[in-house]
């Protein structure tokens, strides 16, 4: 299934705006960072274990548990800062 | 008058107070917050300041907020401003307005609105210091603002 992955402030510096990902059935938001860490580079060095990274599915904050389906639109960001 | 604005335009308290409370006169009470850019920031001088948002996410995460705001106190109504893009210091960045009948629930509707919005509504913020941008660190005193409204969702 495809899936749209934008990022935002000091990850969209590193990896772009966005970019469509082919991901298998039963991915979950924590799976793909998975995916997307695993491919190394700046990938690897920005989605790592160690950095704090938080995501949105369909644009609502979500956890790294939910399951994702084809056309998804997922972010990642790091921790909000506004107000 | 809808109830969120993301703008890089600046905005006017009064203004915007008057068009909040206009044709209802069961208010008797109005709360405000209004958040400017400091000149300094871990012990840097910040000469500017870029807010980045997530257009789309950023209105209906706040307008979700101020759901919850208006289920949790006696409120009338409620008007968020956030300002994105280029900002100096001195600058306006936040407004919060909120109208009640009485003082209290507004007083603690607009505190509540804010401690969700500094770790919840999509805005990263970068500013400028002598040594080049960085971006902003968000603040575990934040979470913990938000903890005391009986809501877990660490950010920092």
């Amino acid at each position: 299934m495809k899936i749209q992955v934008r990022y935002f402030a000091s990850l969209r510096e590193a990896l772009g705006a966005s970019e469509a990902v082919e991901a298998p059935a039963g991915t979950t938001l924590g799976s793909l960072r998975e995916l997307l860490l695993a491919r190394g580079g700046r990938h690897a060095e920005v989605l790592g274990r160690g950095r704090a990274v938080r995501c949105a599915l369909n644009q609502v904050m979500s956890d790294e548990s939910a399951l994702l389906a084809d056309g998804t639109e997922v972010a990642f960001f790091p921790p909000v800062t506004g107000g | 008058m809808s109830r969120v604005a993301i703008q890089s335009a600046d905005f006017d308290l009064s203004h915007e107070i008057a068009a909040l409370r206009e044709g209802d006169v069961g208010v008797g009470a109005i709360a405000s917050f209004v958040g400017t850019v400091r000149d300094r920031n871990d012990g840097a001088r910040i000469s500017e300041m870029e807010l980045e948002h997530y257009p789309g996410m950023t209105e209906s995460a706040i307008e979700a907020m101020i759901d919850a705001a208006m289920q949790r106190f006696q409120i009338r109504a409620v008007r968020v401003v956030h300002r994105i893009g280029r900002l100096l210091p001195g600058e306006q960045i936040v407004l919060v307005a909120v109208t009640s009948a009485h003082r209290g629930q507004a007083f603690q509707a607009c505190e509540f609105l804010m401690d969700y919005l500094k770790t919840q509504a999509p805005f990263w913020k970068k500013e400028t210091t002598p040594a080049g941008a960085r971006w902003v660190d968000a603040r575990v005193a934040d979470d913990e603002a938000l903890r005391r409204w009986g809501i877990v969702a660490p950010n920092a």
